[in-house]
């Protein structure tokens, strides 16, 4: 039975499309990352299915449940704000009882369970505390504790860790990760930052403008992205401008070919973008390898444990991250001419209709 | 899959409860009345509105009030700013004190004023005997009205001022001097500048207060026709004469000006808020 | 950079100049500094001063029996009965317009916004005389209760329909401002966790007003017991019936009974100041609405990393 289910949600704010055609499912017991650039729609996502914004049309399902015309109260979410929202006239103890006592539960009961979560917050002896008198990563924990208190379904965060410095970040997201891991409730979170949810998560929906992208596993959205937008946001990649057809691969402005047979792909003869990701380039200075592309280096820049190396190719620029060994075995230089192999790479058209009939014209041999 | 497209309210019956109580309230209490004394105004017609306006006690009380308010907003610009710029800047004995009482305006009924005032520098007091060898007249005279005036609107610069001067970090004048600006120069090109919004909001705010006062200048200036008596003033001997027709000349007069200084304060309000680098 | 043979003297002229300058300085400064303060006696301390003496010199005995008179002492049970009253309904109300408009959007809201400062922009006297057109036995809606012999105008719900109006700003303009910037997500978070709208605004929303709304309800209680103009229009000033304190003090005061008026006067100016001082007690409380800057606060770096060994920082290897 599925945890979160969303079936094609629409939203707009005025004339802007926030939300278009939005639909997945979040399996039970499972933490997913909306992941997505600022304005692409996943908070507005997460905030429909809190029930704290209405879509203009779509269904919301938990837990089987058809939530749709649900408020927000009657849901029994967890939710998580960027800015925490305590309760700043509350301690520690009533923000986390709040849930509680709006149940209206025994006081011993609410009690016993404020005292459990303080201990699974590790915030033990802030009980007294005010939101004023805790650090921002205080402040976080003792939110994820009383969307917590009330055993909600689903828990929902929006871009938890957003206010808070890198090192707390990452201490955070793998503490609720395994947090997670021990509870076991549906969770969905919102974020920009792909490391983050390439870390943490187990499944990643990409949006992009409103839009769905991909939905994966973080190997399959960073090994398999099906789109330009997906390949270029998670990890780094490089975005070359090339001409394919059967014969191969051409990056525009240089020689040599890549191996590649368009028709077999499944693809028009044409312009394509290649986008290549830097650790996935080697470099040698031997010509008579097969598949490789003469370029020069422009720019070697140390980074500690690798070297980042800039390469020019033709009319494109080219960044690849090289072992550090391997860099002072060959010990490249600056300006110097060599042949790149891409191991693994992924095509995509350039998106527009005039590329792909102006190819299809030249296949078929109306114009030059 | 079926795609539901239900008109979705966004406000709860309680919202609207809620929003329907508060504009019958503003509706019943302030818009109603201000729509009542305009038509009633009107009633008989502008050229007989007209005649009401300009009837000589009407324009003299008018003009006398103009002129008197005017006059008080000078005087307190600057003694209102000075007042700001030593409290914040300055420290000296009993700063305290001063600064809570400058708020004492606010507190005090401004009947309370008006005798105060009298009791002070009044005809039989001590000061007022004083100047009085001098020929020099402050109460039932138009010099006690601009003081009545200056007492119950002394805060409204200073305190418009204060929370301006006290944001505004000394860096900028400092800046300026490290620029090789003097004290005069950074104050008249960087001080001045950044509270002139404030400055003139304290003036608006005191303005409208003065146009209007009444309980200190029934007791201080005595209602001498054509000497000492304000709009207010006039228009409340008027509609006890039961005039009401030139009573409602002279009040939408009043009211008028009073909501142009409103609008004005709201655009003053806008620009003030452009200087706010916190934004 | 390189000094003139001569530095020394040059350095010890600036410094000399810069002394004067200093003592310059500190002269107008000093000026300036007695200049407010000779400002400030004559005209609010003085006068202050002014009406102790004349109330009291006839000695403490006159004053309090000036206060007891029946005419004083109903009065002053008309100014509370007033206050009380303008206290509770703008208390009430202006919470729910401040709610209503920093949480809902709809048309002419700014129009019908910028009308709550009305009663601050419009003369005392105008305002009664609005009411008096409204609410007089030949008015608006007055002639109705007039067929029913209810008096409004010249009558007690007269003069509370215009205590009531002199006082609407004070209290939604304190609070406005604060929930306009705050309180959304507090709100949103309080539903996320099962409060309905009522529990909500009692356990989440008051709370963090109460500060701006004690302030503005104080300010509401000074303005209602000063307030002259337009309770004396609309009231008659009928001694014994129609007078609060204030319009008793012009009274007596035109009357020629100057210990009656300055007894009632001191009482009032002896009120206001307590006014006053919890005025500026609860000014600096207002403060406390407002939530501190995150920003300020230093992580601690408490919180348990995990044990074993550490992980690869992940650089990708060829």
């Amino acid at each position: 039975m599925s945890g979160i289910r969303v079936e094609h949600l629409f939203k707009s704010f005025g004339d802007f499309k926030a939300v278009d055609d939005v639909s997945f499912d979040v399996n039970e017991g499972e933490l997913a990352a909306l992941l997505g650039p600022s304005g692409s729609g996943k908070s507005t996502i997460l905030r429909i299915i809190a029930g704290l914004e209405k879509p203009d049309s779509g269904q919301i399902f938990l837990t089987g449940q058809d939530v749709t015309d649900q408020s927000v109260r009657k849901r029994n979410i967890g939710f998580v704000f960027q800015h925490y929202a305590l309760f700043k006239h509350m301690t520690v103890e009533k923000n986390i009882a709040f849930g509680l006592e709006v149940q209206k539960k025994n006081k011993k009961e609410i009690k016993e369970k404020v005292n459990e979560l303080i201990e699974l917050v590790k915030l033990n002896g802030y009980n007294n505390h005010y939101p004023s008198q805790l650090s921002g990563g205080q402040r976080q924990r003792v939110a994820l504790a009383r969307a917590l208190a009330p055993e909600p379904r689903v828990l929902l965060l929006d871009e938890p860790f957003g206010s808070l410095d890198a090192k707390v970040r990452k201490n955070l997201a793998h503490w609720i990760r395994d947090l997670h891991k021990r509870i076991h409730v549906t969770g969905i979170f919102v974020t920009h930052d792909q490391n983050e949810a390439m870390e943490i998560s187990d499944k990643i929906i990409l949006v992009n403008r409103g839009k769905i992208e991909q939905i994966g596993t973080p190997p399959e959205v960073y090994e398999a992205p099906n789109t330009k937008f997906v390949a270029s946001f998670v990890g780094n990649v490089n975005i070359v401008d090339a001409y394919a057809d059967s014969t191969g691969i051409v990056i525009n402005g240089s020689t040599g070919k890549i191996g590649y047979d368009a028709q077999q792909n499944g693809r028009i003869p044409g312009d394509i973008v290649l986008l290549v990701r830097p650790e996935e380039i080697s470099v040698t200075r031997e010509s008579t390898r097969e598949n490789v592309i003469p370029a020069s280096i422009e720019g070697i820049h140390y980074r500690g444990s690798f070297y980042e190396v800039d390469f020019i190719i033709g009319n494109n620029s080219v960044k690849s991250f090289i072992n550090k060994d391997e860099y002072q075995q060959n010990n490249w230089q600056d300006g110097e001419k060599v042949y790149l192999n891409f191991r693994q790479f992924k095509v995509f058209e350039v998106s527009g209709g005039f590329h792909k009939i102006h190819a299809m014209l030249r296949h078929y041999g109306y114009i030059e | 899959m079926k795609n539901k497209k239900k008109n979705r309210r966004r406000y709860t019956w309680g919202d609207l409860s809620l929003r329907g109580i508060s504009l019958f309230y503003i509706g019943l209490l302030i818009l109603l009345p201000l729509v009542a004394i305009t038509v009633e105004a009107f009633r008989g017609g502008i050229p007989a509105l007209w005649k009401n306006i300009t009837l000589a006690q009407s324009v003299y009380s008018l003009k006398l009030t103009f002129i008197l308010s005017f006059s008080m907003v000078l005087i307190n610009v600057v003694t209102g700013t000075a007042t700001a710029w030593v409290l914040v800047r300055y420290r000296f004995p009993l700063k305290n004190i001063i600064n809570a009482i400058v708020d004492i305006p606010f507190a005090i009924p401004t009947v309370v004023t008006g005798i105060m005032l009298v009791a002070l520098y009044g005809p039989r007091s001590t000061v007022g005997m004083l100047l009085g060898k001098f020929d020099i007249e402050i109460i039932f005279a138009k010099p006690g009205i601009v003081l009545a005036l200056l007492f119950v609107t002394f805060p409204f610069v200073v305190r418009s001022v204060q929370p301006v001067l006290m944001e505004m970090d000394k860096d900028m004048e400092e800046a300026a001097q490290t620029l090789g600006a003097s004290r005069v120069r950074s104050f008249f090109k960087v001080v001045f500048p950044t509270l002139t919004p404030a400055i003139l909001t304290g003036a608006a705010l005191s303005l409208s207060r003065a146009l209007g006062e009444f309980g200190s200048i029934v007791i201080v200036a005595g209602n001498i026709p054509f000497k000492t008596q304000v709009s207010s003033v006039y228009i409340y001997g008027e509609i006890e004469s039961a005039n009401i027709p030139s009573a409602l000349g002279s009040a939408v007069v009043l009211l008028g000006i009073s909501l142009l200084i409103l609008i004005i304060l709201n655009f003053l309000q806008r620009w003030s808020s452009k200087y706010d680098l916190r934004q | 950079m390189i000094y003139a043979n001569n530095a020394e003297p040059r350095i010890t002229n600036i410094i000399s100049a810069r002394q004067k300058n200093e003592r310059r300085m500190s002269i107008g400064k000093w000026f300036l500094i007695s200049g407010v303060l000779t400002w400030f006696l004559v005209l609010i301390l003085f006068p202050i001063y002014g009406i102790f003496n004349e109330a009291i010199k006839n000695g403490l005995k006159v004053f309090i029996d000036q206060l007891r008179t029946p005419a004083s002492l109903h009065a002053f049970w008309l100014t509370f009965l007033t206050t009380a009253v303008a206290v509770v309904i703008n208390t009430v109300l202006g919470v729910v317009m401040a709610i209503v408009f920093a949480r809902q959007d709809f048309k002419g809201k700014l129009f019908i916004e910028s009308l709550l400062d009305l009663p601050f922009a419009i003369s005392p006297v105008v305002a009664g005389f609005m009411f008096v057109v409204l609410f007089g036995p030949n008015g608006w809606i007055g002639s109705w209760f007039e067929s029913m012999d209810i008096k409004i105008v010249y009558a007690l719900p007269g003069m509370m329909i215009a205590t009531v109006f002199v006082t609407i700003p004070f209290t939604a303009r304190e609070i406005l401002p604060i929930l306009r910037e705050f309180g959304r997500e507090d709100e949103e978070a309080a539903a996320t966790l099962g409060a309905s709208k009522w529990q909500t605004f009692w356990r989440v929303t008051l709370p963090s007003i109460k500060w701006g709304l004690a302030y503005g309800i104080t300010l509401t209680i000074a303005r209602s017991i000063g307030e002259f103009g337009a309770v004396m229009v609309v009231s008659g000033s009928i001694i014994n019936q129609t007078q609060t304190a204030t319009l008793f003090i012009h009274d007596q005061y035109t009357d020629f009974n100057y210990p009656g008026a300055f007894a009632a006067a001191l009482a009032l100016a002896i009120f206001s100041f307590v006014i006053l001082i919890i005025i500026q007690f609860l000014y600096k409380k207002r403060d406390l609405d407002k939530p501190k800057d995150l920003s300020l606060i230093e992580e601690i770096p408490d919180f348990p990393i995990e044990e074993g060994p550490v992980k690869n920082q992940g650089v990708p290897l060829s």
